[in-house]
């Protein structure tokens, strides 16, 4: 189901949203690096993870949204354990 | 326009939601059994909340013109205590002749431990015994993809499983294909914060296509706003999609998928 906006559309539309986003992102990570304790926060999974999706949102991929939501899942390890035997 | 939500825990909602949601158009909907918030202490305190579910809630519905059809199990974040979880699905089948049963939900995982995968086998073995449609939560955050795939990886080990006669809910971008690649039902859920919002569930649509998918709003005793389908709806008006369209996705693709329980009759509206 192919989108039926134009690029130009969509823009217009969600431009000022998407730069209202980016800029809470901004002044989060400001915050977190004024504050006491940032040194040790950079060394937390979380922070990091997050330092990795803005690599992800500067790639070209077309599904960055996927990307980022696997980049903040825990791993699946396909030989887990299934319940028990069936009657 | 008339739509329906597959998904929403009215017995946490309000009449003034009720009222609410049949002015903004839903004539349908459907309750899953899920946690009440605290844990249930016995097999009684379920016998009574699937009465509610099949008796009570239907005539409240109704009251507002609502139609009104349910889903019953243990959920999974219950499920840890086994006992408990192996009283209440030999309970169920008292429940299964109840005119607005739909079949067995949601059943799924919560943190992927052991138990819930336990729990959710001997679910899917109930429907598979009493032909059920099955109904499936999937996690939230970080153990939402694991999860998904645990619950597909069980889905697919058993033969008897027909995809067609599965819906698999809370889906997001990036567990949308693992249920839709082998043919089974996906939901997409509105929250304000946690899971979907209307404008990255129309991408998703976009990117998949409008077969087989819908959206609810899961609207519980949590954040959540029971009208989000209505938002889906904007959303869609918004980027210039038809109204038949946007009533495939809020109004035909539910009633497809329940119209393959044998108890399902629905009055159409129009
Ligand atoms: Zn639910």
């Amino acid at each position: 189901m192919p989108a039926i906006q134009t690029a130009q559309q969509i823009l217009d539309q969600v431009f000022l949203d998407m730069r209202a986003k980016l800029l809470e992102v901004a002044a989060s990570l400001d915050r977190l690096d004024r504050a006491p304790g940032a040194e040790a926060v950079a060394n937390d999974q979380r922070r990091q993870r997050i330092q990795k999706t803005l690599e992800i949102l500067a790639s070209q991929s077309g599904n960055r949204a996927e990307q980022l939501q696997l980049l903040f899942s825990d791993t699946y390890d396909e030989k887990w354990q299934r319940p028990g035997v069936r009657a | 326009m008339y739509y329906i939500d597959p998904h929403i825990h009215m017995v946490s909602r309000t009449t003034d939601d009720y009222e609410r949601m049949a002015r903004m158009g839903c004539v349908a909907m459907s309750e899953p059994a899920f946690w009440a918030g605290f844990d249930r202490g016995s097999v009684e305190s379920f016998r009574d909340y699937f009465r509610q579910l099949t008796e009570f809630e239907p005539k409240r519905a109704a009251a507002v013109g609502i139609q009104h059809f349910t889903w019953l199990c243990i959920n999974a974040k219950e499920a840890e205590n086994v006992s408990l979880s192996r009283e209440v699905i030999a309970m169920i089948p008292e429940f299964l002749d109840k005119p607005n049963v739909l079949g067995i939900g949601e059943i799924g995982l919560n943190k992927n431990t052991k138990n819930e995968a336990q729990i959710f086998w001997e679910h899917m073995e109930l429907a598979l015994k009493t032909d059920e449609l099955i109904l499936i939560h999937t996690p939230h955050l970080a153990d939402k993809y694991k999860g998904t795939r645990m619950i597909v990886d069980m889905l697919l080990d058993d033969p008897r499983i027909k995809p067609e006669r599965v819906l698999i809910d809370h889906v997001e971008e990036h567990t949308v294909k693992v249920a839709r690649d082998h043919g089974f039902w996906c939901a997409m859920t509105l929250y304000p914060v946690t899971k979907c919002t209307p404008s990255r569930a129309v991408d998703i649509i976009e990117m998949v296509g409008d077969d087989k998918i819908m959206v609810n709003s899961a609207g519980d005793w949590g954040p959540s706003n029971p009208t989000a389908v209505p938002d889906l709806v904007q959303e869609m008006r918004r980027r210039g999609y038809s109204e038949a369209k946007i009533k495939k996705v809020v109004y035909d693709n539910p009633l497809e998928f329940f119209r393959q329980s044998k108890r399902f009759k629905f009055k159409d509206p129009a």
